[in-house]
């Protein structure tokens, strides 16, 4: 009975591990190649400018709508990064060697949602700001705020590394990748812009932030579920 | 003794097209084995096919101990391929290459300072970013991740290229001590004035399939094989 408890603990832990390694790995290349900062940061910022511009003679429609534009600059950023992070497996031979390498399938998974999770809460944070000084709004719920931030973070980053392995060994994975996330990523971006709302424009809603967080909470399992079991297999398709 | 590759009659399928179609092949513990053929041949499907990377459809495919055709993962942290693509990440540099891969594969951490200096690769060019050396350097670095991985078989796929003169010396001196330590080498080349020396045999791959398995002939210095039917 204590032989195959070890065997399972030591495998989640050597999984553990394995996310550790890789989550490290990705952040230190983006740590060298800057692209977050220099392309996915600067973009971010610019769709917010342009929701700006566009909404510009209505100020009171870009307050109630900025939950919603916040959150979609954050989806589009978020699809950035999860092709950058794709792309740098996709390069001379990387796949392969991680194929080979013997690290768990899972644990890569793991890895890389969480270094696309860390990246993401860190341009949600220039972002908001941006929604502050650029909207005019003022937000009240910090607290609120935060825990949507983390939980559909990750929702948003284990859906987009799930379907980024899919896409990552066809042609046409540039188009192909949005195609295929956007759909199944609506339910983070409408759960989240609800459970940001209150916190953004004061205004009380039927249901609750906590609510719509758990529900957020619901999705990120789910995903990171599918992640963790399906990982392995569709890397090897490639 | 008992055979670390042991191949009958392996068929892999890239698609539907029968890039091996029928190899026999086995290879002993601590032998170099030479793939020579022309292009196209199924050299470099056969290297990627012993490591685990191809499934093997049909015949039978065991490599130490592990059946190929049931289970292709198991075998893929005891055996390293040195491909015509580096394997190493762009943005880091050689050193962290080396470390992540030899992590990954759960090898000790300590000898890559040791390996670095082997391969020529120690001090400055040791913190330079991948991106920035020459193919031959390049090169270097994967023979660099390949030694701190510590694998039973290497399988390499046209080693020498890319590499000047000291650095085939230096491959070809890695590759013998390697297979004096106990390392199975099976590697394909078009060099075959270098690797006909390197090598203890020479297997002829043509059309998919494994045509001659002998001795590499000492007078044997042209750039194609004649096949034996």
């Amino acid at each position: 009975m204590a032989a195959p408890l070890n065997r399972l603990l030591g495998r989640r832990f050597l999984m553990w591990r394995d996310a550790l390694l890789v989550a490290g790995k990705d952040l230190r290349i983006e740590g060298r190649s800057r692209v977050t900062t220099n392309q996915v940061l600067p973009y971010a910022i610019l769709v917010l400018v342009i929701f700006a511009f566009a909404l510009e003679p209505e100020r009171g429609v870009l307050v109630r709508a900025a939950a919603g534009l916040y959150w979609v600059a954050v989806l589009f950023s978020a699809l950035l990064m999860v092709q950058r992070s794709h792309a740098v497996e996709s390069f001379d031979g990387t796949r392969d060697a991680l194929r080979l390498s013997g690290l768990d399938p899972a644990g890569i998974f793991l890895g890389k949602t969480a270094a696309i999770t860390v990246q993401l809460l860190v341009l949600e944070v220039v972002l908001g700001f941006g929604v502050v000084v650029l909207y005019g709004v003022e937000p009240h719920g910090f607290g609120v705020l935060a825990a949507t931030s983390v939980v559909a973070t990750w929702g948003l980053a284990s859906a987009g590394t799930l379907y980024g392995v899919l896409a990552a060994g066809l042609r046409t994975r540039e188009s192909l990748l949005p195609l295929l996330l956007l759909p199944v990523v609506a339910p983070v971006l409408i759960a989240a812009t609800r459970a940001s709302e209150s916190a953004l424009t004061g205004v009380n809603l039927d249901v609750s932030a906590s609510d719509w967080i758990s529900l957020l909470g619901v999705f990120a399992v789910i995903y990171t579920f599918f992640g963790v079991v399906a990982f392995g297999p569709l890397l090897e398709d490639q | 003794m008992e055979p670390v590759v042991h191949f009958r009659a392996a068929i892999c399928l890239l698609g539907r097209f029968p890039a091996l179609a029928g190899v026999d092949l086995d290879v002993t513990a601590s032998e170099i084995v030479l793939l020579s053929g022309p292009n196209g041949a199924g050299k470099s499907t056969l290297l990627r096919a012993l490591a685990g990377l191809v499934p093997v459809v049909d015949g039978v495919a065991n490599v130490l101990g592990c059946d190929l055709r049931t289970d292709r993962r198991t075998i893929r942290t005891r055996v390293g391929l040195l491909g015509h693509a580096s394997g190493l990440y762009e943005d880091l540099s050689v050193a962290e290459n080396v470390s992540f891969w030899a992590r990954a594969g759960r090898r000790s951490k300590k000898s890559t300072d040791e390996i670095m200096v082997r391969v020529g690769l120690d001090g400055r060019l040791a913190d330079v970013a991948v991106s920035r050396l020459s193919a031959g350097q390049k090169r270097r670095a994967s023979l660099a991740v390949l030694l701190a991985r510590d694998c039973e078989i290497w399988l390499l796929d046209e080693p020498h290229a890319g590499l000047d003169a000291a650095g085939r010396d230096l491959l070809d001196g890695v590759v013998r001590s390697a297979a004096e330590a106990g390392t199975t080498v099976i590697f394909a080349s078009h060099e075959l004035d270098r690797a006909a020396v390197l090598a203890h045999r020479t297997v002829v791959v043509g059309a998919g399939q494994t045509r001659l398995d002998g001795s590499t002939p000492k007078s044997f210095t042209g750039s194609t094989v004649p096949y034996v039917a």
